[in-house]
């Protein structure tokens, strides 16, 4: 019992993995083309490219009579985008309603997938699990007008809440955030309910054998070992949040986001749309780059 | 491609005519400035005789504008099956235009600027058109929005207001004013309504024409640098007080009938779609806002023949008619309101003849840097600068 300990703690994030040039070693040059030739082509052909040919608009003009697009090269959208302060405003409150949305996933995240994997029964496991994904299977349009009709002021939330006096937030950031958990949640509570689960038992057992109660379990335990899921959840409800236009639109009111200004812009004036996309592409490489130096990619 | 750009000056029939129906009732000093109107628009070639249909034709059109209802009879007429594009405003129109792969558009005034600037549509030979005649409404021809230098690029299909709509539950006595949506003591503060797009810079400049003369404001889309700023400060002032922008018109009306929001910016037939006698609108004594639809064809129409048929066929009182029911407007062609008594409510309903009522309407008109009110001492604002204006409203 004791012996076999190490060996299961070390197994979770190592021994699936296979060894990462054997395949290729395998098939030879010309297998490899084979394996690669799809993928490449899409990354490259289509994904990779398009991205390009957006930076690229980021420096043309608009005419600004008829809005016809002129290629030339100017830096003049990315100089209005710091000149003009609506656009700095609404990075920053894009940025805290992604961290926020982010922050409130992981904090549903961890107990719900504690709470599965650990001490749920396999029936009430098995529900819970199709209850968490059951939302991705319905369109993401539909969530977001579901939450409208929820948050609406004749809506089921104030009709709820009406007998204990409390009236919803209408439709504000607050909604914006709460819609956009909503939405992401599943990306974070996955990943999460994964982790939780290749956790042995035997290291709860451990951790209550030294004296460690419930919540010191999780914070020394728990927490360092699903670092890796929550980052990895994180990276989704991060940079979706960051590009959402749709929910600040029908439960935002009057908040604007990224999303909201690119939309609005891209056929009024696409440059300044494709110059304003760099910002989020900033944050999430920063934010990359952020996650990159804890180490937490190379375990993922 | 087409580099021979022609600057004609004899603009200035045409814009003292529009001026003159469109003045609204503050009494707009002398809109008919002799400043003239140069716009130089590329010298596009209009089809000079009608040939065989191609078989089919390419539409962008507002929703509810070409329908099977009225476009299989077109095809067993004529042979031309109809394809059709849906497309949800105006900027969007522009944009899917200039791909080339249309012969018309349903375009709005401010779209069409743009468009005839941009060389993207061909002037239209009227003699083609049979039931483009003495019935269509007078309010609706030769526009400063689709008429340049003389020539005409739109069939006109039909108009409305952006009107001020209110729940009567709560705002019990009509408003006789747009002041309810815009100054911060409204008494329905944080249950107002805007449309959420640059193009509603000009209401508020409808707004500042009446009730702050001393600007200066004699056509709400041609504002000079001042001007504009008085406009977006007055926006800005009333976003802390509105509950929602529009630009979806589901939106608008859940947001009605869900109680968010009890007073602002409607069209009729989003009224109507509430399917609430408790929801009543009003145009307010400063005049309003408003738009005016057109067809527009393709500088480079593969399907010419085809295009002109289907203008032509829709400029019939019944079709036009049965567009404009359904879209929830009122008719171009007059001709269709004596056809039933049916057709007769419509008209009546939304104020297709009555040219009184559409002069305190401004249609939606791109703004550009020529003054289009005839003054020239000063540069207008550009439509860009009402674009990044609007960015800061809601920021």
């Amino acid at each position: 019992m004791v012996t076999s300990l190490p060996a299961q703690v070390r197994r979770p994030p190592k021994a699936a993995k296979p060894p990462k040039s054997s395949p290729a070693r395998r098939t030879g040059p010309l297998g490899l083309v084979g394996l690669l030739a799809l993928p490449m082509t899409w990354l490259v052909g289509v994904y990779i490219f398009s991205l390009v040919m957006l930076l690229v608009t980021a420096f043309w003009t608009t005419d600004p009579f008829t809005s016809k697009v002129k290629p030339g090269f100017t830096f003049r959208n990315f100089e209005q985008i710091f000149q003009n302060s609506a656009y700095l405003s609404t990075s920053l409150r894009t940025l805290g309603i992604a961290l926020l949305v982010t922050a409130l996933s992981i904090l549903f995240a961890v107990p719900l997938g504690i709470f599965m994997a650990k001490i749920a029964a396999p029936w009430l496991r098995a529900v819970l699990a199709v209850a968490v994904t059951l939302p991705l299977w319905a369109g993401y349009l539909v969530k977001i007008l579901a939450m409208r009709v929820t948050f609406t002021e004749g809506g089921f939330f104030n009709w709820l809440m009406a007998p204990l006096g409390v009236s919803g937030p209408g439709f504000s950031i607050t909604t914006v955030v709460l819609t956009l958990t909503y939405l992401w949640f599943p990306y974070m509570a996955i990943p999460v309910y994964t982790a939780i689960r290749q956790i042995p038992v035997n290291l709860f057992d451990a951790s209550a054998d030294m004296g460690a109660r419930s919540w010191r379990t999780i914070r020394t335990v728990v927490l360092p070992l699903i670092r890796p899921a929550i980052i990895a959840g994180s990276i989704f409800t991060f940079s979706l949040s960051l590009g959402d236009y749709l929910a600040a639109r029908f439960v935002g009111g009057t908040t604007q986001m990224i999303g909201s200004v690119i939309a609005s812009n891209i056929n009024l004036n696409p440059p300044i749309a494709a110059a304003f996309s760099v910002v989020p592409i900033v944050f999430v490489v920063v934010y990359l780059v952020g996650v990159r130096r804890t180490g937490a990619l190379d375990r993922m | 491609m087409k580099k021979a750009h022609l600057a004609v000056p004899a603009i200035a029939a045409s814009l003292a005519l529009v001026l003159a129906g469109c003045s609204g009732s503050e009494g707009s000093g002398d809109p008919a400035a002799s400043g003239g109107l140069n716009i130089d628009v590329p010298d596009v070639p209009m089809l000079e005789e009608l040939g065989e249909g191609e078989g089919e034709v390419n539409i962008i059109a507002w929703s509810g504008f070409v329908e099977p209802a009225w476009s299989d009879t077109f095809t067993e007429e004529t042979g031309c099956v109809v394809n059709r594009r849906v497309a949800g405003t105006s900027d969007e129109m522009v944009q899917l235009m200039r791909t080339g792969d249309y012969d018309l558009v349903s375009a709005s005034g401010d779209a069409s600027l743009r468009l005839i600037a941009g060389g993207d549509v061909a002037p239209i030979n009227l003699d083609l058109i049979p039931n483009f005649g003495d019935d269509i409404v007078p309010g609706m021809k030769g526009q400063l929005y689709d008429t340049i230098n003389g020539k005409s690029y739109g069939v006109p299909i039909g108009r409305g207001a952006n009107i001020l709509q209110y729940n009567s539950e709560v705002v019990t006595e009509e408003p006789t004013s747009w002041d309810v949506t815009w100054e911060s003591d409204s008494p329905y503060a944080g249950q107002i309504i805007g449309y959420d797009a640059p193009i509603h810079i000009a209401d508020a400049a409808v707004y500042l024409m009446a009730h702050e003369p001393d600007l200066g404001i004699t056509n709400p889309y041609a504002l000079d640098e001042d001007q504009l700023a008085a406009a977006v400060d007055l926006l800005k002032e009333r976003n802390s007080i509105v509950s929602e922008y529009w630009a979806d018109p589901v939106a608008q009306i859940t947001s009605f009938t869900g109680g968010n929001t009890v007073v602002g910016t409607s069209w009729e037939v989003l009224r109507k779609l509430t399917e609430d006698e408790k929801f009543k609108s009003v145009l307010p004594e400063e005049g309003s806002t408003g738009w005016s639809d057109a067809w527009m064809i393709a500088a480079e129409a593969e399907n010419p023949n085809c295009a002109y048929q289907w203008m032509d066929y829709t400029s019939a009182p019944e079709v036009n008619g049965a567009i404009a029911m359904n879209f929830g407007m009122a008719p171009a062609n007059a001709a269709f309101c004596e056809t039933s008594e049916e057709a007769a409510a419509h008209c009546e309903y939304y104020n297709a003849t009555d040219e009184e009522y559409f002069e305190k309407v401004w249609f939606w008109t791109t703004p550009i840097e020529q003054c289009i009110d005839g003054r020239t001492d000063v540069t207008c604002t550009n439509f860009q600068q009402w674009t990044d204006a609007w960015l800061t409203v809601k920021s």
